[in-house]
């Protein structure tokens, strides 16, 4: 039993958020809060993508007008991260069904379905990138 | 053995408020949903006559908007799932939440209502 000079050791309740960096995430954490991350971004930028739908579809004059906006280059790289987080988002998402399958939930698939999410995604995007900036 | 409380396994009451359940398995509903369209609109675009007319042609098509509309509202739903687990996540003041979580349902259904309107003004 502890003696009478009683050391009062730290209590470490929450990681605070100016602490998270300093601890090293495996991959799972990197895709879950990237998967958080990719969520909310779509949530908020989701009425400039109903407005291209928009364009797309109501006439033919505002398809050219979708087909001017869309040309120039800082749209295309919000389109690219909108792409990015969408496959990010739905690659995390398929790991998450994975996962309440009880498929490959053990310590070792965790791992493997994580960089799994990783490299498809980002070989998505980079294919989605050559397209929008015009490789094919 | 000692008292085995009834309310266990598989006799365990999981009707009722406030289990998680729903909402949980509304999001995975609504997720393969969306997946499936996804992959209907990207054989589309990718297969399909280019240009305007192809790709208003099937938007103007009953079935698919009424189908893009279900898919879209499912997305609402699954996005509010998230979004609430977001706030609740790091919001701990309740009123800055419940203003925040207002905020998103009202951003939500605006979306639902242009999404009309866009579907079916063609």
């Amino acid at each position: 039993m502890s003696e009478a000079g009683t050391k009062s050791r730290p209590q470490f309740k929450n990681i605070h958020v100016s602490q998270i960096l300093r601890y090293r995430m495996p991959m799972a954490a990197k895709v879950s809060i990237l998967h958080r991350i990719s969520g909310v971004m779509i949530f908020l930028l989701l009425p400039f993508v109903l407005y291209l739908l928009d364009l797309s579809i109501t006439t033919e004059s505002t398809f050219e007008v979708l087909e001017g906006f869309t040309s120039q280059w800082f749209v295309k790289l919000v389109i690219l991260g909108l792409a990015w987080g969408y496959l990010h988002h739905f690659c995390a998402g398929v790991r998450h069904l994975f996962m309440d399958a009880h498929w490959a939930a053990d310590k070792d698939g965790a791992r493997k379905t994580a960089n799994g999410v990783m490299v498809v995604s980002l070989v998505l995007t980079a294919l989605v990138a050559l397209k929008l900036f015009g490789a094919f | 053995m000692a008292n085995v409380p009834e309310n266990i396994g598989p006799r365990r009451l999981v009707v009722g408020a406030h289990y998680g359940t729903r909402d949980w398995l509304a999001q995975r509903a609504t997720a393969i949903l969306m997946a499936i369209y996804t992959v209907v609109l990207l054989v589309a675009y990718l297969f399909g006559s280019g240009g305007y007319q192809g790709w208003a042609g099937l938007f103007a098509i009953q079935w698919f908007k009424i189908l893009t509309l279900v898919v879209i509202l499912s997305m609402l739903y699954h996005v509010w799932v998230g979004m609430r687990n977001v706030w609740m996540d790091y919001v701990k003041p309740v009123a800055l939440r419940l203003l925040l979580q207002t905020f998103t349902i009202v951003w939500l259904v605006g979306c639902a209502g242009y999404s009309a309107q866009i579907l079916w003004k063609v």
